[in-house]
C-alpha cells in the first residue's frame, strides 16, 4: 500500500496552526513500517518545538516521532544557504566555491535578493527528498510533508517556473525548476490549506485557492482547524445565542444557571458564525476537513489525536 | 488553579499573576510619547491592537496617525483605508470632543521605495532605477523590503509631524515578521546589501582594495553568473551604478530611524496571545528589544479567555453525566462547553504563569477573547477600553 500522495504541502494564514497540522499529517501518513519526512522552510524551528525535540540544523534528517501505528516521522529544517551549498556541490562539485561565496556575502545576496532563487532552492531540497532512492526501498520516504509559507505567499512560493523565468532561460537552474514544477503538478502532489473559521483566515483561504488555480498544482483539502463540534441544530444554537434559553441545571442556583446561559449564548453565537464561514468555504468545492479544538493545548498526544481525525476525514491512501 | 477550590470560577484576567500592569492610558496620555510600535508574530491581533490604541488616543485628544501594514478588509474599510495609496486619510465618525484626530494609512511597499528613489536622485537616474528589472524585484519581493519600508515611512511621517505639527502621535503596526528578529534586522540587512561588498564587487574594480581581489572575484562572479544567468548580473550592475549615490542616504536614514526608535519618545508594545508559540515568539521580541536597549513598555495579551461561572470543569462534567440526554440536551451542551472553556483557561493561565515567571518585570495588559470579529469603530473602541482596563 502506498499513500495516495507522496508530497503534501501545507499552507495557511499565520496563527491557524499550519505547523501543528503538518506534524499531525506526517503522523497520519506514517502507518506501520512507513517513513515520513516533515520539512519546514522558514527558519522558525516550529517542527522541533512541536515534537519537543532538540533543534533541527543543517542537513540533519532526524527521527522525531514513532507513531502509535508503528511508523517513523523524520524532521528537517531547510535553510536556503545550506540548500545552495548542497546544490553547488551536487551539480558543480563546488563545495569550495560555496565557502568562497560565503566570504563575499554572495550567498546572502543570491538567496535574499535574486527573485525566486531562494524559493527554488527550498522547494528543490524538498523535491530531492521526495524523489530520493535508497537500497531495497522504492523511495527513501513513503511521503514528505512540507510546512510551507503562509497563504499570502504560497502561490508565489510554489510557482518556481515563474520565479526563475526572469533570471534563467536555460541552464541547470532552469531545468531544475522545470523538474520541480513537473512533480508539483503531478497527481502525487497536493496542497492543503489550514484555516480557522474566522473572517480573515477564510478570506485568505479563498484568495490562496484563486491564486493556486493557475499554477495547475492540485489542491487537496481545506482543513478547518480548532472548530467547536456541537450536537445542537441551528435552531437550538440561534435560540441559545439570542439568550432565550432558560437553563435548569439541577444543583445550581438560579443565578449560576443564568450565568451559565449567558456564557452559553456567547459560545453559541461563535459557533453560528463558524458555521456561516464553513458554508462560505463549501462554495470552494473542495473537500473540507474539520479538526476539533483541543482545550488542553498541543502535546504529542494531541498531535496523534489530530492525526486520527485527519486519517478519518482525508483519503490519504491510494485506492 | 488545578489545586484550587473546586467550586471556584476562573480568575479575572489579572488575578493570581504578580506582573506589573501595562497602563495604556498612561502611555497615550504622556505627550512625550510620540511613537508607539506594536510588534509580535503573525495572527496575534497586532493590527487590531494598533488601530484600537490609535482610536483611543485620538478620542483622548491626541492627533494620531496609524500606519497599518495588512489590515483585514472590513477593518480597513471602517478605518477608511480601503485603498492602498500610501496617503494618510482622516478616519470618519470618531469622537473629536477632546480635540484629537485620527488619520489612517496602509503601507504601499513599492510606492514608498519609488518615492525614496525619486526624492533622492536626478530625474534621469530615477527613471533608470525605476525601470531596472533588478530594482523591480528588490522593491516588490525582497523579504526585508516591507520591514524596511515600514521604517522608511515611519521616518517620513515623523518628519512631517515635526515640521507641520500634523500629528503628535504615530502608531505603527509592524509586518508579520517571519521570525522575531526580522523587524529589527531588515533595515540593517537591506542597507548592508545595498552598500555591501558584494554589490561593489560587481562594479569594475577600479579603486580601493577591491582591485586586489580580482582573482577571487572572477571565480565568484563566474559561479554566480552560472547560477543566476548573465542577464541578472547586468541588471544588478546597472542598478548599482545608478543607485550608488543613494547608498549613503539609505544607511543614514536607517541609522536615524533606529535612533528615533531607541529614543524616549518611542515605545514598543509586544503583542501576543496566551498560546505557547505566540508567547515563545513574544519572549524573543522582549529579549531582543532589551538587548538593543529599545524602550519597551510591555506586552498586550490578546484573546485571553475568561468565565464568570464559578463551576469547575470536573463538577460541570459530573453534573452533565447525570442528566438525561433527551430532555436536557441544552443543559448538557452548556455544561460541556463550560468545562472546555475552563480547561482552556487553565491551559492559558499555565502558559502565562510560565512566561511571567521567566520575565517578571515585563508589564502586561490582557484583552479578553471577544465573541465577534473586530470590524468597526465601536468594536475597536471596545478593544481600546479592554486594553486600558486593569481587570
Amino acid at each position: 500500500m502506498t499513500p495516495r500522495h507522496t508530497w503534501h504541502i501545507v499552507s495557511g494564514k499565520g496563527g491557524t496552526g499550519k505547523t501543528t497540522i503538518s506534524g499531525a499529517l506526517a503522523c497520519a501518513l506514517a502507518t506501520s513500517g512507513r517513513r515520513v519526512l516533515v520539512c519546514e522552510v522558514e527558519g522558525r524551528q516550529g517542527i522541533s518545538e512541536l515534537f519537543d525535540v532538540p533543534t533541527l540544523t543543517g542537513a540533519d534528517e532526524r527521527r522525531i516521532s514513532r507513531t502509535p501505528a508503528g511508523g517513523m516521522v523524520y524532521g528537517l529544517a531547510i535553510n536556503p544557504e545550506d540548500a545552495l551549498n548542497e546544490y553547488l556541490d551536487s551539480f558543480y562539485h563546488l563545495s569550495l566555491a560555496g565557502k568562497a561565496l560565503d566570504r563575499f556575502g554572495a550567498i546572502d545576496f543570491a538567496t535574499s535578493i535574486a527573485p525566486g532563487l531562494r524559493d527554488v532552492l527550498l522547494t528543490g531540497k524538498v523535491y530531492e527528498a521526495v524523489r530520493r532512492k535508497i537500497k531495497n526501498r522504492p523511495n527513501a520516504y513513503d511521503a514528505v510533508v512540507l510546512d510551507a509559507p503562509p497563504t499570502g505567499r504560497i502561490a508565489q512560493f510554489l510557482n518556481v517556473h515563474a520565479a526563475v523565468a526572469g533570471l534563467a532561460k536555460v541552464g541547470p537552474i532552469r531545468s531544475q525548476a522545470d523538474s520541480i514544477m513537473r512533480l508539483l503538478r503531478s497527481a502525487t502532489t497536493v496542497v492543503h490549506i489550514v484555516t480557522l473559521l474566522e473572517d480573515m483566515p477564510v478570506t485568505e483561504t479563498e484568495e490562496a485557492v484563486a491564486a493556486l488555480r493557475p499554477t495547475q498544482i492540485r489542491i487537496g483539502s481545506v482543513i478547518e482547524n480548532m472548530v467547536t463540534p456541537t450536537p445542537l441544530d441551528r435552531g437550538q444554537l440561534q435560540a441559545a445565542a439570542a439568550g432565550s434559553v432558560v437553563l435548569k441545571v439541577p444543583g445550581l442556583t438560579i443565578k449560576q444557571n443564568q450565568a451559565l446561559a449567558s456564557e452559553f449564548a456567547i459560545g453559541a453565537a461563535r459557533t453560528l458564525q463558524e458555521q456561516q464561514r464553513h458554508d462560505r468555504l463549501t462554495a470552494l468545492g473542495l473537500p473540507l476537513v474539520q479538526i476539533a479544538f483541543d482545550h488542553g493545548g498541543v502535546d504529542e498526544g494531541a498531535i496523534f489525536a489530530i492525526a486520527e481525525q485527519l486519517t478519518d476525514q482525508m483519503s490519504l491512501e491510494a485506492p | 488553579m488545578t489545586n484550587g477550590d473546586p467550586a471556584k470560577g476562573s480568575p479575572a484576567p489579572h488575578a493570581n499573576l504578580a506582573v506589573p500592569f501595562l497602563d495604556i492610558d498612561k502611555i497615550i496620555g504622556d505627550r512625550d510619547t510620540k511613537i508607539i510600535i506594536c510588534c509580535g508574530s503573525g495572527g496575534v491581533g497586532k493590527t487590531t491592537t494598533s488601530a484600537a490604541i490609535a482610536l483611543r488616543a485620538a478620542e483622548a485628544g491626541r492627533k494620531v496617525v496609524v500606519l497599518t501594514i495588512d489590515p483585514a478588509r472590513r477593518l480597513a474599510q471602517s478605518l477608511g483605508v480601503g485603498e492602498l495609496d500610501n496617503t494618510p486619510r482622516p478616519v470618519p465618525k470618531i469622537d473629536t470632543a477632546a480635540g484629537g484626530s485620527l488619520d489612517a494609512m496602509m503601507l504601499d511597499m513599492k510606492g514608498t521605495f519609488d518615492d525614496v528613489v525619486v526624492a533622492h536622485s536626478t530625474p534621469e537616474k530615477a527613471e533608470a532605477i525605476l525601470q531596472n528589472q533588478f530594482y523591480l524585484a528588490l522593491s516588490s519581493e525582497f523579504s526585508g523590503t516591507q520591514e524596511y519600508m515600514a521604517m522608511e515611512k515611519l521616518g517620513q511621517l515623523h518628519s512631517e509631524a515635526e515640521a507641520h505639527g500634523t500629528w503628535d502621535l504615530i502608531v505603527v503596526d509592524t509586518p508579520p515578521a517571519r521570525s522575531a528578529l526580522d523587524f529589527l534586522d531588515a533595515p540593517e540587512h537591506l542597507s548592508s546589501l545595498l552598500d555591501g561588498r558584494f554589490l561593489r564587487l560587481l562594479l569594475p574594480p577600479t579603486r580601493g582594495p577591491f582591485r586586489l581581489m580580482g582573482a577571487g572575484f572572477s571565480m565568484v562572479s563566474a559561479v554566480i553568473t552560472k547560477i543566476l544567468g548573465a542577464q541578472i548580473i547586468n541588471d544588478v550592475k546597472t542598478f548599482v551604478r545608478a543607485f550608488e549615490a543613494l547608498f549613503g542616504g539609505f544607511r543614514q536614514r536607517a541609522t536615524t530611524t533606529f535612533q528615533l526608535l531607541s529614543s524616549r519618545h518611542s515605545t514598543f508594545l509586544v503583542v501576543a496571545t496566551p498560546q505557547h508559540d505566540a508567547l515563545r515568539e513574544a519572549a524573543f521580541f522582549v529579549d531582543r528589544l532589551g538587548e538593543e536597549n529599545m524602550p519597551i513598555s510591555g506586552m498586550v495579551i490578546n484573546r485571553v479567555h475568561t468565565s464568570t461561572v464559578a463551576i469547575s470543569p470536573e463538577r460541570a462534567l459530573s453534573i452533565a453525566e447525570d442528566l438525561v440526554d433527551g430532555s436536557a440536551a441544552l443543559e448538557i451542551e452548556a455544561l460541556q462547553r463550560h468545562a472546555n472553556l475552563m480547561r482552556l483557561i487553565e491551559t492559558e493561565t499555565r502558559q502565562l504563569q510560565r512566561f511571567a515567571a521567566a520575565r517578571p518585570s515585563v508589564a502586561q495588559t490582557r484583552v479578553q477573547a471577544l465573541p465577534t470579529d473586530v470590524t468597526d469603530l465601536s468594536s475597536l473602541r471596545r478593544v481600546g477600553a479592554l486594553l486600558a482596563d486593569k481587570d
